[in-house]
């Protein structure tokens, strides 16, 4: 398997719910609109969505309530079954799997985080994280280390024998998340992991959940409705609207070139110079002298920009690789605003 | 006016010409005619004895019989010391009480472990301890069984919805079948005693354990569910290990219904020789022993609410983590404990039989005190029962029975279609007329009206008592607390023992089953007025306070008629009740259905037993239908404003 082959692949998937969607979908003449299908009595929860998740990505779906984020990750994963289009994890049509092989797959490479957590509240801690590893037959010991180890991982140590009930929401969401990294899953799905929780939790659990992706670099499909999560984790974030992708692309990418007036409405209300890192502005060119570090934000190298005199800043990798020039002018106009 | 009002007048109209025009009417639609009456019970003891001799069915129920009886020698070896395999009982009543108190503890504290083992020495003290180990040995076997086998049919009908959707018409059927309709048939295919008391338990208590079961499995959070399923659960392990175990509470609570509905039959099959508490007492009635009777009561009532406190103890309980570390026999501390005293209890049983059985002469009694007091009470009394008494046979019962008997059976097949037709349109008016109808058809008309009768007087002389006991219940947070409190707990005493106290007072007559059934039906009023009360939000109280509502207008503008479709839900099950309080009192003496059924039951006519349950249970499901279609209608008008012009 080469590293370039994407690890999900999804071509123009469907989902409708509604009396037959089967028939109805292979009749449909034109693709029709949201509204269009609708009017003949179809919810389309996910309309004509393809996209390639490569290895080691973050993708962030990020969508209103009902936009059909949920529906989305859920095809991906099988617990729904599509009604049109296909999708490939690792090259393999996961709508052709029988039982087995699909249990098969869940076992050895998925693992999944929900918004209410989803625990077996009559399982300790320790089990819970577990269940997954007893779902594969393994022994009670190495269940048990592994189990320790993730609890561990996710910081949670001396809380083993607790049961949901008696842990704060933050803490089962840290469990839930334990459970999808038990069987050391290649993909990782998160649905609205963070959304249940206060704001201040979530913003501690958002920086944990950067420390784990660091350190583990796995291919994960996350799900928010809350924009400046999707742009503060994601490496891609596609933007749904009435089961459709409106665009995807990077954060960079979306603050900057909006496709379409409703990604610009989401876009509008952000601070732009805390999304856009010098990288996305660098041109073609070679300068000397002090150079901007390119993984930073304009906001964090504001003082940096607006002291250097140069019209053009020379921009560097982490690794001293001169990567091009930043037009200083237009930092300024981002971080300022545009002088009109 | 609505077409709904329209359809309600004509048929009224037709009611009231019917009756006007009774004396000149045509005797077929007097009463049903012959050819209106078709011979139902025939047609089911033909099936039945098809069943029985033909296809062999006795066969099967006698083994699955036999096979419960061996059950039932084992408990009844160790708890009573019948003759049989293991032959090591009786135990010592103290390991009991021990053993009853140590599982309370460990599921609800001190007060229950105390009560709990209280009610084992006071059955043993008072010389009960046979009587109350052959009633407890059949419960111990018979929940069980019931808990299996619906849970199995739960599941089944939770995986399958073509067959919960053909389950479900015959669990209405069922929960509103009296109970002596379940006992013919078992009479029929395992004879009577201990055996057939445990099938016929088992049945009745079947239904709510599948009901609990199927709500269970489907409140299991999608979540919950989903996550299952990521972490790669097959089938079965889904079943196992995600559903069933997170349905546990709504599973529990099945098994304090199958529980009270187990102790609740127990002592009614004292009626197809079953020994125990329930015998006992009825013999005890039966010969005016009131003392005695009461003695009993107690007894009965002791082990009602132990085994609903103890079992609904259970159904909430969450677990609790231990710190780690934590030595082994302070991780099982009761275990110890219980351990400790059973080691005693056995020991003290050695050294002194007192501990070990009390023989009814050493047997302590209030029975004597008890008749004197209530001898005391009655002559006290008496004018005022005996004034009732007079009072309600000649100015209530009597006028009102014979004025529903006066009645065309068409005058009432109308008033009923009006009724429906009000309530919930044609539809309702059809199911009114399909319910009735069959009951004429029967043949049992005069019989189903006096049914008929004393249920709505029950349950009018009830509302009378219940609905200001209710709203004065619901006046304060407290108060409603430990009136719904009483509730509970009278509604976990068996049916029989409201007999007790009416027996005593009024002897045994009409006027004693009215007030046994007025006191059985009250208990639902009460608690679903208070419970409809305090569910009005607190929002519009204090709206309605602010706009400068007194008391009394909030009571009657805002609080009742925001209420009233949960009191609905209590006036239907206070109906269900009295049906099945009407039928069981009927071994006191009255006209009505019951008093069929017991003769049915005393010539194990299965046909007869069945028509007359079903034509009972017909009474309840057309009530039934009717509350709920009014409710539906209220919340809705209360929910949204109501649509003009519809
Ligand atoms: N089982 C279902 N039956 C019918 N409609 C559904 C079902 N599940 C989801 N939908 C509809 O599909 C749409 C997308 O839902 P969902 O994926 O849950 O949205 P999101 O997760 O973005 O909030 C919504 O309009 C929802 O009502
Ligand atoms: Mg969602």
């Amino acid at each position: 398997m080469s590293d370039a082959q994407p690890v999900i692949s999804c071509r123009n998937v469907w989902k409708l719910y509604g009396p037959k969607p089967a028939a109805y979908f292979a009749g449909r003449t034109a693709a029709g609109s949201f509204e269009d299908i609708r009017r003949d009595g179809y919810i389309a929860a996910v309309r004509d969505v393809s996209l390639d998740i490569a290895r080691g990505e973050m993708l962030v779906v990020m969508g209103l309530s009902g936009s059909g984020k949920s529906t989305l990750v859920r095809c991906m994963s099988r617990l729904i079954d599509i009604t049109g289009g296909t999708v490939l994890v690792e090259g393999a049509d996961i709508a052709k799997m029988d039982e087995r092989a699909l249990i098969d797959l869940r076992r050895r490479k998925m693992g999944m985080v929900f918004q209410s957590f989803g625990l077996l509240p009559h399982r300790t801690v320790l089990d819970n994280v577990a269940f997954p590893l007893e779902m594969r037959g393994q022994d009670r010991h190495t269940r048990r280390e592994r189990a320790l180890e993730v609890i561990e991982l996710v910081g949670l140590k001396g809380r083993e024998d607790y049961f949901p009930r008696e842990l704060s929401g933050g803490q089962q969401q840290r469990v839930g998340i334990a459970r999808s990294l038990a069987i050391e899953p290649d993909i990782w799905f998160l649905d609205e992991p963070f959304s249940a929780l206060d704001p201040l939790i979530r913003r501690e659990m958002q920086d944990e959940f950067l420390r784990l992706k660091q350190m583990l670099g796995k291919t994960s499909v996350f799900i928010t409705h809350d924009f400046d999560e999707a742009l503060r984790l994601a490496d891609r974030i596609a933007i749904m609207k009435d089961g459709a992708i409106e665009q995807c692309d990077t954060p960079d990418q979306i603050v900057m070139h909006p496709a379409t007036p409703y990604v610009a409405k989401f876009t509008e209300a952000i601070e732009k110079s805390r999304v856009i890192r010098a990288r996305a502005l660098a041109r073609p060119g070679v300068a000397e002298g002090q150079a901007l570090a390119a993984d930073a934000t304009l906001h964090e190298l504001a003082r940096q920009i607006a002291s250097d005199a140069r019209a053009l800043i020379p921009v560097s990798e982490a690794d001293g690789r001169m990567l091009g020039l930043l037009d200083r002018a237009a930092a300024l106009d981002i971080l300022f605003g545009a002088s009109a | 006016m609505t077409a709904q009002r329209k359809g309600a007048l004509a048929f009224l109209a037709v009611a009231v010409a019917l009756a006007l025009a009774r004396n000149i009417l045509p005797a077929a639609l007097m009463r049903p005619a012959d050819w209106l009456v078709w011979p139902f019970a025939d047609w089911l003891n033909a099936a039945f004895s098809f069943a029985q001799n033909d296809l062999g069915l006795m066969a099967v129920t006698r083994f699955a019989a036999s096979g419960i009886e061996f059950l039932l020698d084992v408990t009844g070896n160790l708890f009573y010391g019948k003759n049989r395999w293991p032959h090591l009982g009786p135990l010592p009543w103290t390991t009991f009480a021990v053993t009853a108190g140590c599982v309370a503890y460990a599921l609800a504290g001190w007060r229950l472990a105390l009560f709990s083992a209280g009610t084992f020495v006071w059955i043993a003290v008072m010389g009960q301890w046979e009587w109350a180990m052959q009633t407890l040995s059949v419960i111990l076997i018979a929940a069980p069984i019931t808990f299996l086998i619906g849970l199995g049919l739960g599941i089944l009908a939770w995986r399958a919805p073509l067959f919960e959707r053909l389950l479900n018409p015959f669990l209405n059927i069922a929960q509103s079948l009296p109970q002596f309709a379940y006992m013919i048939p078992v009479v029929v295919f395992v004879g009577v005693g201990p055996k057939a008391g445990a099938i016929t338990t088992i049945v009745f208590a079947l239904p709510p354990m599948i009901r609990m079961t199927v709500l269970g499995l489907k409140k299991v959070p999608e979540n919950v569910v989903e996550s299952g399923l990521m972490s790669g659960a097959t089938r079965w392990q889904m079943l196992t290990r995600v559903r069933l175990p997170t349905a546990r509470n709504d599973i529990l609570v099945g098994v304090n219904q199958v529980i009270m509905q187990c102790l609740a039959m127990v002592v009614l099959t004292s009626f197809i020789g079953m020994p125990g508490l329930g015998q006992k007492l009825l013999q005890l009635m039966q010969s005016l022993k009131i003392g005695l009777s009461f003695e009993i009561g107690v007894t009965i009532v002791l082990i009602a609410v132990t085994l609903d406190r103890i079992s609904r103890a259970w159904a909430v309980l969450q677990p609790r983590h231990f710190e780690r570390g934590t030595p082994w026999h302070r991780r099982h501390r009761v275990f110890v404990i219980w351990a400790g005293l059973m080691a005693l209890a056995l020991l003290l049983a050695s050294l002194n039989p007192w501990f070990s059985q009390i023989a009814r002469a050493d047997a302590f009694s209030v029975a004597k005190p008890i008749d004197a007091a209530v001898d005391i009470l009655i002559r006290l009394v008496d004018p005022v029962s005996q004034w009732l008494r007079w009072f309600l046979i000649t100015w209530v019962l009597i006028p009102f029975r014979d004025g529903l008997l006066w009645l065309p059976f068409t005058t009432v097949l109308c008033l009923l279609m009006a009724l429906g037709y009000a309530i919930g349109g044609a539809r309702s008016a059809l199911v009114c007329l399909g319910f009735f109808g069959l009951i004429a058809m029967t043949g049992w008309w005069d019989r189903a009206m006096i049914t008929v009768y004393t249920v709505i007087v029950a349950v009018a002389l009830a509302a009378l008592m219940g609905f200001p006991l209710g709203i004065w219940g619901a006046r304060s947070e407290s108060r409603a607390k430990r009136v719904l409190l009483v509730c509970d707990t009278l509604q976990t005493f068996p049916s029989f023992i409201y007999l007790i106290p009416v027996i005593m007072l009024f002897g045994v007559n009409d006027v004693a089953v009215v007030g046994a059934v007025v006191l059985f039906a009250a208990v639902p009023l009460v608690r679903y007025t208070i419970e409809g009360v305090r569910g009005v939000s607190a929002e519009l109280v204090e709206a309605a306070s602010m706009a400068g509502a007194d008391r009394r207008q909030l009571l009657w503008k805002v609080q009742l008629p925001m209420a009233l479709p949960t009191i609905m839900v209590g006036v239907n099950q206070s109906v269900m009740f009295s049906l099945f309080m009407v039928i069981i009192a009927a071994f006191i003496g009255t006209q009505d259905l019951g008093q069929e059924m017991q003769r049915a039951l005393s010539t194990t006519d299965v046909g007869k037993g069945l028509v007359l349950g079903l034509a009972v249970a017909f009474m309840g499901q057309m009530v039934d239908h009717l509350v709920t279609r009014w409710s539906e209608g209220r919340l809705q008008a209360l929910g949204l404003e109501t649509p003009k012009g519809t």
